[in-house]
């Protein structure tokens, strides 16, 4: 039997097509080793070599990647949750409501959206404490830190836009009184200061261009719902380039 | 250029590296000790593999006994008390109790964003790069800390004391029965005007300096004190750090000046209030 498995695996791995996608053996030898890294598009985005002190958890806290990891996990249940769910004020609480009881797994991927959303903003500030702490914002890497602050951003920005789209009552009166701030922004904002000074009114201010209107309804979700699948994440991702390319090219700051 | 170029060794098809060929020149590696450094394959992705293993088994985990919550379907009809943000920015909502929105919701979050981008360029000890330290870089790691505690601090308040129209609420008092409405606040000027019995302007004057003494003070003493920590930093940046520490520090003092004294506000403009 094993003789036989052992035969398939070898006329498997030889076959032109699993050559084209595997490049190279598995052979364990610092060659291979190696190409693993970077032939592959995924691991490519580490060096081929790391210093060994920056490998320790008790260095990083793992937490950068954790970050990453729940991005992209809110990224794969997120499009899931996309599949059932229409932002139309008429239905997305019905919706829902479906999701968590009639959809096949719905509330598993709802729950886990959910945790690793909340996750997600606590790994990031972890991982942004870490940083301070080793003092890694410093030369060369200033710039890197700034990216990382936008990405702070938009992960308060996600989270945020997202709340609106269940359209329970936790959701409706979160934003309200969210988007009521934004009505007191100094000088874009119509209670702000300088505010009406500068012509703002309720139908012209910030908080208007967020909701689409004068309180939270159909416009304020749907554009709260483009905001959160579409335009944050995308911006996330092109800063999360840039996040990354940086750590490769001002080199990870570990302990030399 | 070299003019001529030889393979010394023929390439091991086991080794990543090999002897190519000799050149003259100068080499940008020449002066750098050797790393200590291991393949990234499989050292490295092996803590990421079971760190991603743990997280995602955690997250199925946790969604089986942790349902998101779904409220009654929105509605104007009825407002909830209290009305509370996710837990992240009941910090910010927590301020709301001693800022006007504008303050709270904006100028602070805003100040916070820029002040976390300016770190970089404000704190610029050489010392403490790559390695946890505390007693190289003293005042930065206080600084940071205490922002955090803050933090902290305000969302534990929001999380769990804070119940009926935003009141303090003891986690075994119950949470159904309001509170009696608070003893009215007063302003700091007029505190000053009708107690020292001195005008209205000189209340509010009396005011605003002691707002301008708090930075003058807050910007002098350290200099002073701290000569060779203002010569590092140079004017600018010095201004800038403790102006942004002075706003940090003055958010508990404005806190406990409502708290202790129940003063509303310290300073009153035309157009805005503090
Ligand atoms: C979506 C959020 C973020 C993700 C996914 C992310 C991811 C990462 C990853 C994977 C690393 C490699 C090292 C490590 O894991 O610690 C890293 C490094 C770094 N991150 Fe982030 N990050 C995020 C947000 C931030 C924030 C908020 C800051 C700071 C304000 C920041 C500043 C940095 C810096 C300066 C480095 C280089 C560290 C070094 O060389 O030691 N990042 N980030």
């Amino acid at each position: 039997m094993s003789k036989l498995m052992n035969r398939i695996s070898n006329w498997v791995t030889s076959t032109p097509f699993w050559k084209a996608v595997f490049r190279h053996g598995y052979e364990d030898t610092a060659r291979n080793r190696s190409l693993t890294t970077f032939s592959n598009v995924l691991y490519h985005l580490h060096p081929v070599k790391t210093r060994r002190e920056s490998i320790k958890i008790r260095y990083t806290w793992c937490m950068g990647g954790t970050s990453l990891l729940l991005f992209v996990i809110l990224t794969v249940t997120g499009v899931l949750l996309m599949f059932y769910y229409v932002p139309d004020t008429r239905r997305a609480y019905q919706d829902i409501k479906d999701i968590m009881t009639v959809v096949s797994f719905g509330s598993t991927f709802r729950n886990v959206h959910r945790l690793a959303a909340h996750g997600m903003v606590f790994t990031v500030w972890v991982h942004m404490t870490r940083v301070f702490l080793t003092g890694a914002y410093k030369p060369p890497r200033e710039f890197n830190w700034i990216v990382g602050v936008l990405l702070l951003v938009l992960t308060l920005l996600l989270s945020w836009t997202g709340y609106l789209l269940p359209w329970d009552q936790l959701a409706l009166w979160a934003i309200t009184v969210g988007t009521k701030m934004a009505a007191a922004t100094p000088f874009f904002g119509v209670e702000g200061p300088f505010g009406a000074e500068l012509g703002m009114r309720p139908d012209n201010d910030v908080k208007f261009m967020l909701l689409g209107g004068t309180e939270v309804g159909q416009n304020a979700l749907l554009r709260f719902y483009v905001l959160h699948c579409v335009v944050l994440p995308l911006f996330v991702v092109v800063f999360l380039a840039v996040h990354f390319w940086r750590v490769r090219k001002d080199g990870f700051s570990g302990p030399l | 250029m070299p003019e001529k170029s030889f393979e010394v060794f023929p390439r091991s098809p086991k080794k990543t590296y090999g002897l190519m060929e000799l050149v003259k020149g100068t080499a940008p590696g020449v002066e750098k000790e050797p790393e200590d450094t291991t393949f990234t394959w499989p050292n490295l992705f092996y803590n990421e593999f079971l760190m991603a293993l743990a997280v995602t088994a955690l997250l199925l985990f946790l969604s089986l006994y942790v349902q998101a919550p779904l409220e009654e379907e929105a509605s104007r009809d009825t407002t909830p008390n209290p009305m509370k943000a996710p837990w992240y920015f009941l910090g910010l909502q927590e301020l709301l109790v001693f800022f006007d929105p504008w303050i709270a919701g904006v100028a602070l979050p805003v100040l916070i964003m820029i002040g976390l981008m300016l770190i970089p360029f404000l704190d610029i000890n050489p010392k403490g790069r790559g390695s946890y330290t505390f007693s190289e870089r003293k005042f930065a790691v206080t600084n940071y800390s205490f922002g955090m505690a803050l933090w902290v601090v305000l969302i534990i308040i929001g999380v769990w004391f804070r119940g009926l129209d935003w009141n303090w609420y003891w986690l075994w008092e119950n949470g159904h029965v309001h509170k009696p409405v608070a003893a009215g606040l007063g302003d700091l000027p007029v505190m000053f005007s009708r107690n020292l019995g001195i005008s209205d302007f000189a209340g509010k004057a009396i005011s605003d300096l002691l707002m301008l003494a708090y930075f003058a003070i807050g910007l002098i003493i350290p200099a002073w004190f701290f000569k060779g920590f203002f010569k590092r930093l140079g004017v600018v940046r010095y201004i800038t750090t403790m102006v942004l520490f002075l706003i940090m520090v003055g958010i508990p003092i404005k806190i406990a000046l409502r708290l202790v004294f129940s003063i509303k506000y310290a300073i009153i403009t035309p157009w805005f209030k503090i």
